[in-house]
């Protein structure tokens, strides 16, 4: 409904402001009055006259004219328009000229209807501070004339990349809390960013990486039952008790990767952490896991992304391919870059323990567990440290 | 919906020189495409910061006139465009192109 307000009446503010007004006229109406045969309608019908009360009342009369167009406008709902307004809106608060934080804040709140005290509570700010910058990022849309569209074919790859970057960051702060004041899993947050992914999936089928991110998030989800233990200690993918995994998630992922290789085009980086997701699932048991299979797929992910935290993945896959000497002697160099990274110690700490380093082993622990913030993984990794003996 | 202006400032800074012939020409080439289009409002270039002169008369007796910029930067406006865009996305995209021109980086900002 805020999407279709937007589209109406071009302003973020007036189409926010105008929902509310109807939910809370609802509110106060429908117990006493009955709940209206058409209550989808009642409520846009509602928000509509009081966004052109709105508008008329800060308008001069220039302005008037102008709403009653938007009331006329309105009388013909075009077939399909919801959706374009929500697929609008994502462009629109995903913009490239805010900063990530308020793209994230803005989509949630404009798209993903989360109210500002529960962003806050997502991110651990305060929520003057969300307030703020929710109220800053939709003044910078306004002032600066962000446009309320889908962009065009040649900008379109570089925009949707940076919905679903904010997606699949919503996604991970779910998936593995970086702080240590909140539930190590907020699986309010994966559904939330699965729940706005499918909804661009629904808008944008034909994209692969949509398809890939989407994929991804329901093959990691899917684990998430098996990944902390009853003492709240993070359970790492090859002890995870796989009975535990949820089928219906799995399922509807390997639908998706198989869809996407179906169509023969070069997949992104998203559909390829799918398949090697896909290949983890498809493993009744950890020792049936593929690995050659999964360091291929890393392969060609580190053609598209060089980054170090890829190359630092792949490692931990050619561990169990060629052994932990091979990984190790890959890993190290990334040592420099990925200092500050609490994976990489902890992976090195994995490795040396392995070769039987103990030593060496039990420092890159405590340096993994100086630098992770998630309680379950602190958890994890300080019990493996003290196993060293 | 009705045209924006926008203020494309151009940031000299530490890497910056001089504008070499090869990016004046290329300055050219992107205002005539700007005045093609009919995106042109204005452009200019500027003397370095050390020539500004600040005067302040919000007081009761003369003005007061101090030698130099008002605030002492390492990065500074070289010059400007004023563009007219439908939206930020278009004003971005002229804006980029700028930035290649003059090869240098570019701030963009609304008119009120």
């Amino acid at each position: 409904m805020v999407a279709s307000l937007t589209r109406r009446f071009g302003d973020l503010d007036v189409a926010e402001d105008a929902a509310a007004e109807a939910f809370a006229v609802a509110v106060e109406r429908w117990p006493s009055d009955g709940v209206p045969p058409n209550p989808g309608g009642w409520l846009t019908t509602t928000a509509n006259r009081k966004a052109i009360d709105r508008i008329r009342r800060e308008s001069k009369r220039d302005d008037k004219q102008r709403a009653a167009q938007m009331l006329r406008d309105g009388d013909a709902p075009v077939q399909g328009a919801v959706d374009d307004d929500r697929l609008r809106l994502i462009f629109t608060c995903c913009h490239p000229a805010l900063a990530m934080e308020s793209r994230v804040a803005l989509t949630l709140r404009m798209v993903g209807g989360l109210t500002v005290p529960e962003i806050a509570r997502a991110f651990l700010v305060q929520e003057s501070a969300t307030g703020q910058r929710i109220t800053r990022a939709k003044a910078k849309v306004k002032a600066t004339g962000i446009p309320y569209r889908v962009p065009s074919e040649e900008d379109l790859p570089a925009r949707v990349s940076g919905v679903l970057a904010v997606l699949y960051l919503v996604f991970n702060e779910g998936y593995l809390a970086t702080g240590p004041d909140s539930d190590p899993l907020r699986p309010h947050l994966t559904a939330e960013a699965i729940r706005l992914a499918r909804l661009v999936r629904t808008l944008l089928p034909e994209d692969g990486e949509v398809a890939g991110l989407l994929a991804l998030m329901l093959l990691t989800e899917a684990r998430r039952p098996a990944r902390v233990s009853t003492s709240g200690e993070l359970i790492p993918l090859d002890t995870q008790d796989r009975a535990a995994w949820d089928p219906a998630l799995i399922a509807e992922g390997h639908r998706l990767v198989r869809e996407r290789l179906a169509t023969g085009q070069a997949p992104g980086r998203y559909q390829i952490l799918a398949a090697i997701n896909a290949v983890h699932t498809s493993a009744r048991d950890a020792r049936d896991t593929d690995w050659s299979q999964v360091v291929a797929l890393y392969d060609q992910l580190v053609r598209l992304d060089r980054s170090p935290v890829v190359a630092l993945n792949r490692a931990v896959a050619v561990a169990e391919l060629d052994g932990p000497e091979v990984a190790l002697a890959a890993v190290d160099p990334l040592g420099q870059a990925l200092a500050g990274y609490h994976a990489f110690h902890a992976t090195r700490a994995e490795l040396l323990r392995r070769l039987g380093r103990t030593a060496g082993s039990r420092e890159a622990y405590d340096q993994a567990i100086a630098l992770a913030g998630n309680t379950a993984e602190t958890a994890y990794l300080s019990r493996r440290r003290d196993e060293l003996g | 919906m009705a045209e924006m202006q926008y203020l494309v400032s151009v940031i000299f800074d530490e890497t910056s020189g001089f504008a070499t012939p090869e990016e004046m020409t290329a300055i050219d080439e992107f205002n005539d495409g700007l005045r093609a289009d009919g995106s042109w409002v204005f452009a200019g270039g500027l003397a370095a910061p050390d020539t500004a002169t600040v005067i302040d008369n919000r007081g009761a007796g003369e003005a007061i006139v101090t030698d130099g910029p008002f605030v002492e930067t390492k990065e500074h406006v070289a010059g400007f465009w004023i563009i007219e865009a439908p939206d930020l996305d278009v004003a971005l995209k002229l804006a980029a192109e700028g930035s290649r021109a003059c090869n240098r980086k570019v701030e963009v900002r609304p008119f009120l």
